[in-house]
């Protein structure tokens, strides 16, 4: 098992190289760089002596080679670089935005697992009736809604009209709740954000479930099992539900990526300080090294992420340890 | 939040019912003190100190904190702040300052002319944007007593300017935090250090800032408000919304959708309104590159001008009550230099227009197009998006043909400004109270290439660039204004750019806010007479 891991973290290290190198040319294809974006936001007024020291402030007077080889080297010696925009270094400025992040994450991917494996299992035992119409219906209206709309929609409704929620950021401002306070006064914030995230996932999930518990139902051993005259409900969760869950972790690991870009919208919508506002904000004020170190940091979380994955398949299905570690 | 949302709900039912109270009744309240102000803050600014950067971005947080030598009363003219009073010589090269006594900074360290002297030959004359063009000839600022201040110019400094100027480019910065330091790196750029009414306590990225009542301020028993909460909420749907659920009181300018504002406006807890932006006024730009040989014949930028329906789009798209026809590059809210004799101007008139174009010899070819042009319209602002679709439908029916190439902030202004890769151009241009200060920057010819919004536009007058010349050194007010009108007319005349529309800032306050917007740049000013019912 271990080696696997090894294998696959080795494999990952070219990969994340040529992320990294695309992403910076890539917005060397982008006109304008950081100090444009920085007169775009004084109005103008700046002399050619200021953006020419500006230039030099931000490290831009060297030529695109020398600093991808500079951004590289220091990437070796694990120093993310300076941001232009926050003026201190990334890995502070990512440090700062990454609770909210990973919250988001955990909260709407737990949610989403969660009711979409129950919504799955529901809809499959009552294949057809009235309960399986309802939930395959309500599930392909929230993975057509946009995030951005229903998050809105949202805010109208429980902050604006019935008030029981706060309509964004991430906790009381000045409010000085500590202790179980603040975490709850924090969880409030969560939980329209994480409803917004979670519901198109909610969808995808329990339509997986759903047919991969049809599928499984209708294989021998499950015949067998019955025949032998166990409970259906005995069938469902010792038999049928353990094979099921097969492609509904494999999408976990696929979908942890999807959900750091997908929090960009609801980031924005909530006001929430986390990643994926800050790589937004950072393209289009070209600050290559924050953008940078955010790449380099979804990606280490991406791979962490799909290395639990590959534990848990062992856990799930012996016969995969047994293959891959032997 | 300091208030409850049962007690937001409450009061904004209080105010539906008082609506139709005479103001009169508002007239007579007493000032409540306390209350925390919770301001939208639509985009983050890499400093919060406006003694290093003049935009508006900076100053809806740093003008409540730091404060600059001269304000603007509420009828537009220069009034005392941290100067009490100010004269000029008679050759225009000496103007001295005398400072407010017992002014002390957040820190308790006294305010003195030194500060003044340090932040106007570091800051002003070295860094601030536009400071480093009003402050070109500035000498030496002496400091005979602490609170004397002597500006001495090489060349004559008109006081008006130069009192127009210091509102926005005259935010003084304390001299024991910066002196000896890395200007540019100075943590009080973030964290402000400063004499206003409110002390900068705590700034979350991506989250909030907060400033709290300065107990000590100069103006006895002000400010009102305990504190001011700024909310950083980047979208604007959401920003609304907020606004509508009471967790911000103020929207400043036009940060929300044209349509959430129309909507705010019609509902009785909220003032949409220009008012208090009277001294950030905008015009809207038609930039045309001469370097296009097209563009170089004046009669098809006339023919251009003449082919677009500005009131037209004014009534369909915009609203009469923040955005009128443009009548050239000053606008008309600028009392001072506003020309009172009418100035060329190309009305709308299609047939003109053909006439024109067919005069140049551009004949319409296959399918009625007689040429094609590259249109990149600034990304800031609902209104340039729409103008910019408006013009591609409104040339394509004169025979020209419209290529719209959207870029985002750093792009537009590289690919215009200096790689000039465009044909037409459209953005705003900001006015900053003086014709000097952000406006002749446009025609006069010499701007080094890549300085955003000057004449990178290809064309060189030496006619307008010798009034523009004397404009600026002339020290009578009246001579002054002849000359910026003569400005206008050869601006106009020669259709260098095209200011199509005017336009004001819209703002949106909660009604339970007093004394807003009462001075022309409120939203900068330093709200120290700002409170709010309970």
């Amino acid at each position: 098992m271990l080696t696997l891991a090894g294998r696959r973290l080795a494999a990952s290290i070219p990969s994340l190289l040529i992320i990294l190198v695309g992403m910076f040319l890539l917005l060397q294809l982008a006109p304008g760089d950081t100090v444009d974006a920085l007169m775009a936001q004084m109005g103008g007024g700046g002399d050619a002596q200021l953006t020419a020291e500006l230039r030099a402030f931000y490290g831009l007077d060297l030529s695109v080679p020398a600093r991808l080889l500079n951004y590289l080297w220091r990437l070796v010696q694990l120093d993310l670089g300076f941001s232009s925009i926050y003026g201190k270094p990334v890995a502070t400025v990512i440090l700062e935005r990454l609770p909210a992040t990973l919250c988001l994450m955990t909260a709407s991917l737990s949610f989403a697992f969660f009711f979409g494996l129950l919504f799955g299992v529901i809809a499959a035992r009552r294949v057809n009736g009235w309960q399986d119409t309802v939930i395959s219906t309500l599930g392909l209206v929230f993975y057509a809604t946009p995030s951005f709309w229903f998050g809105l929609m949202a805010i109208v409704l429980f902050s604006v009209h019935l008030q029981w929620l706060p309509a964004g950021g991430m906790e009381s401002i000045g409010e000085g709740f500590t202790g179980i306070h603040r975490v709850l006064d924090i969880a409030s914030h969560f939980v329209l954000p994480t409803l917004t995230l979670g519901l198109i996932f909610l969808a995808i999930y329990l339509r997986i479930m759903r047919a991969s518990m049809l599928e499984v139902l209708t294989l021998d051993f499950v015949r067998t099992a019955r025949a032998k005259g166990l409970d259906e409900t005995r069938v469902i969760t010792r038999h049928v539900l353990r094979n099921a869950m097969l492609p509904m972790v494999t999408l976990i690991g696929l979908q942890a990526g999807t959900m750091l870009g997908g929090s960009v919208v609801v980031e924005s919508v909530f006001s929430l300080p986390g990643l994926g506002r800050l790589a937004y904000e950072a393209v289009v004020q070209r600050d290559l090294n924050t953008l940078l170190g955010i790449v380099f940091i979804s990606a280490l979380l991406v791979i962490l992420v799909n290395f639990c994955v590959d534990l848990l398949y062992a856990r799930l299905d012996p016969r995969i340890a047994k293959e891959t570690g032997g | 939040m300091d208030f409850s949302r049962r007690a937001a709900l409450m009061t904004s039912a209080a105010i539906a019912a008082s609506v139709n109270a005479p103001e009169a009744a508002l007239a007579q309240e007493t000032p409540r003190r306390g209350g925390v102000m919770t301001v939208h803050f639509a985009t983050e600014q890499r400093i919060l100190n406006p003694s290093l950067q003049a935009s508006t971005g900076v100053y809806i947080v740093g003008g409540k904190i730091q404060e600059p030598l001269v304000d603007l009363d509420a009828a537009g003219n220069p009034t005392a702040c941290l100067a009490e009073s100010w004269e000029t010589s008679a050759d225009g090269l000496t103007i001295t300052f005398k400072l407010r006594q017992g002014v002390t900074w957040h820190d308790g360290k006294p305010f003195t002319s030194a500060d003044v002297q340090f932040t106007a030959m570091e800051m002003w004359k070295k860094i601030l944007n536009y400071g480093t063009a009003v402050q070109l000839f500035l000498e030496a600022v002496e400091t005979p007593d602490p609170l004397t201040a002597v500006f001495k110019y090489s060349r004559p400094m008109p006081l008006g300017l130069l009192l127009r100027a210091l509102p926005d480019l005259g935010y003084v910065s304390p001299r024991h935090i910066y002196e000896g330091t890395d200007i540019r790196q100075n943590p009080a750029n973030t964290a402000p250090i400063g004499t206003g009414p409110f002390k900068f306590m705590q700034y979350e990225r991506g989250q909030f800032i907060i400033a709290e009542r300065n107990p000590n301020y100069w103006r006895n028993n002000l400010p009102y408000l305990d504190r001011v909460v700024w909310r950083v909420i980047s979208d604007r749907s959401a920003a609304a919304a907020q606004m509508e659920a009471g967790q911000i009181l103020y929207s400043p300018f036009s940060s929300l959708a044209l349509s959430d504002l129309a909507r705010l406006g019609h509902d009785p807890r909220f003032e949409v309104t220009t008012k208090g932006n009277e001294g950030n006024p905008r015009t809207n730009t038609l930039e045309f590159n001469f370097r296009n040989p097209l563009l170089a014949d004046i009669r098809v930028r006339k023919a251009l001008a003449h082919a677009i329906n500005i009131p037209f789009f004014i009534e369909n798209f915009l609203n009469a009550d923040y955005a009128k026809p443009g009548t050239g590059p000053i606008p008309s809210v600028s009392t001072d230099f506003y020309p009172t004799a009418p100035m060329p101007q190309y009305p709308f008139d299609r047939a003109m227009a053909n006439r024109l174009l067919d005069e140049a010899g551009h004949r319409r070819g296959a399918g009625g197009v007689r040429f094609s042009l590259r249109l990149t319209p600034a990304p800031w602002g609902e209104d340039i998006a729409l103008f910019s679709t408006f013009l591609q439908q409104s040339l394509q029916e004169v025979g020209i043909r419209v290529e719209i190439v959207r870029l985002d902030a750093a792009g537009f202004l590289r690919t215009v400004y200096n790689d000039w890769n465009f044909d037409l151009a459209t953005g705003w241009h900001q006015y900053r109270n003086d014709p000097a200060v952000s406006t002749t920057v446009w025609y006069r010819t010499g701007s080094p290439r890549g300085a955003p919004w000057t004449n990178q536009y290809g064309f060189s007058d030496t006619v307008i660039d010798g009034i523009i010349d004397a404009a600026a050194t002339e020290l009578d007010p009246a001579k002054r204004k002849a000359l910026y009108a003569d400005f206008v007319r050869r601006g106009n005349g020669e259709l260098l750019l095209w200011n199509p529309m005017e336009q004001l800032f819209l703002s949106a306050f909660n009604k339970r806010l007093r004394n807003y917007a009462n001075t022309p740049r409120w939203g900068s000013s330093s709200w120290h007479d700002l409170w709010i019912t309970s």
